[in-house]
């Protein structure tokens, strides 16, 4: 019982801390839930934590709240997904609700800009350090299609701007083309 | 009451209709609120987006907890908020349990493992967008303006903080504690 606390109150705490935190979008989320649940609790594995940003990227809405919950999940189910969802939107709403009273102030405000810019780079460094350590456990699998999925995403999204549902759909469709056929040289 | 009512079913709806996450659910939100609303201004709505990006937090919860606070108070901006999250929380966590319950099946095996690569593609996707903003200060970037352009101090606290990262492994709000220190002191 005592233990189930202390889990829902770190849980709580955790959420609480890395929504505070995530300037620059939500996916500064998942380097986050990688340094507590799995480096730092090891909760599950870095290949889950990918197989979640995935369904969480695939499912609407905010892709930091939907990781959060899977997270809260993981750990201690549908009462972690409750307290993980709520300790993420407690910052925003409490950030916002004093901002949103003088907000011409802070906008124009020289020290929140620079903070800010300083944390711009921050953030590109985290994401960077995340996508690599991402991108060696695909090689891992030393699958050619799954490897050359990540520059066609990447391209396909970023240079020709094709909506993210698109592309996901079309990897569906492509992975079970790709079973199928394999299937059928398997058979034969 | 029915302010709350109609609050909710909107952000309902926002929520479940921005797959893709981040900025692909301004639009959405802009044509409820704004146009066919006319809960708030055009003017304001750009300021929301500025006050989004600049305090910590998912865009969408961000701007559903502003517009919800600018409509109906306390109470709706959490009811803004907590709509926009809901669907994507039940979809992620439906599909998350989807994907544990077959990973046993071939085709479900396989479409999970090619998500998980395009939406790493998706994600290196988002941090290029990230590293655009950080160097250049703008997304549409031409040729001749890359050197001209560039934020050398960016580069400067981007190149220290990801060779830390890389060394240490250091905790990532320490992170952006510190790279928001450096942006006070180099930018003001």
């Amino acid at each position: 019982m005592k233990q189930r606390a202390k889990l829902y109150l770190w849980l709580f705490a955790v959420n609480l801390f890395i929504s505070a935190f995530t300037f620059g979008g939500g996916y500064l989320v998942v380097p986050m839930v990688r340094r507590y649940f799995v480096w730092k609790k090891q909760y599950f594995s870095e290949d889950e934590l990918m197989s979640m940003a995935a369904v969480s990227q695939s499912s609407p809405g905010a892709i930091a709240i939907n990781l959060s919950a899977l997270a809260g999940y993981h750990v201690a189910g549908f009462t972690g997904v409750l307290i993980s969802c709520i300790a993420a939107i407690l910052p925003p709403l409490f950030i916002l609700s004093i901002v949103s009273a003088f907000y011409e102030m802070f906008i124009t405000n020289a020290i929140v800009a620079a903070v800010l810019k300083g944390m711009e780079a921050g953030v590109a460094a985290l994401m960077i350090d995340l996508v690599v350590d991402m991108c060696a456990m695909i090689m891992k699998e030393q699958s050619i299609f799954l490897s050359a999925m990540i520059p066609l995403a990447f391209l396909g999204n970023f240079v020709l701007h094709i909506n993210a549902v698109y592309i996901l759909i079309a990897c569906c469709l492509f992975c079970i083309g790709k079973t199928l056929w394999n299937r059928k040289k398997e058979d034969a | 009451m029915n302010i709350i009512i109609t609050l909710f079913w909107t952000f309902l709806k926002i929520g479940l209709f921005s797959i893709g996450g981040g900025y692909a659910i301004i639009p959405l939100i802009r044509e409820q609120v704004v146009n066919h609303l006319g809960w708030i201004s055009s003017k304001m709505f750009t300021d929301i987006i500025t006050i989004s990006q600049m305090t910590p937090g998912p865009l969408a919860v961000n701007t559903s907890t502003f517009v919800g606070l600018q409509v109906a108070g306390i109470a709706g901006a959490v009811t803004a908020t907590v709509g926009c999250v809901l669907c994507g929380v039940l979809i992620s966590l439906f599909l998350y349990r989807f994907f544990q319950k077959h990973g046993d099946s071939r085709y479900v095996f396989e479409v999970l493992k090619g998500l998980k690569s395009a939406s790493l593609g998706l994600i290196i996707s988002a941090a290029a967008t990230i590293i655009m903003l950080a160097f250049w200060g703008t997304e549409t970037l031409k040729a001749e303006q890359i050197f001209s352009l560039l934020n050398r101090t960016a580069l400067l606290i981007f190149c220290i903080v990801l060779f830390v990262l890389r060394k240490w492994k250091l905790n990532p709000i320490l992170i952006m504690t510190a790279s928001g220190a450096a942006g006070l002191l180099f930018y003001l």
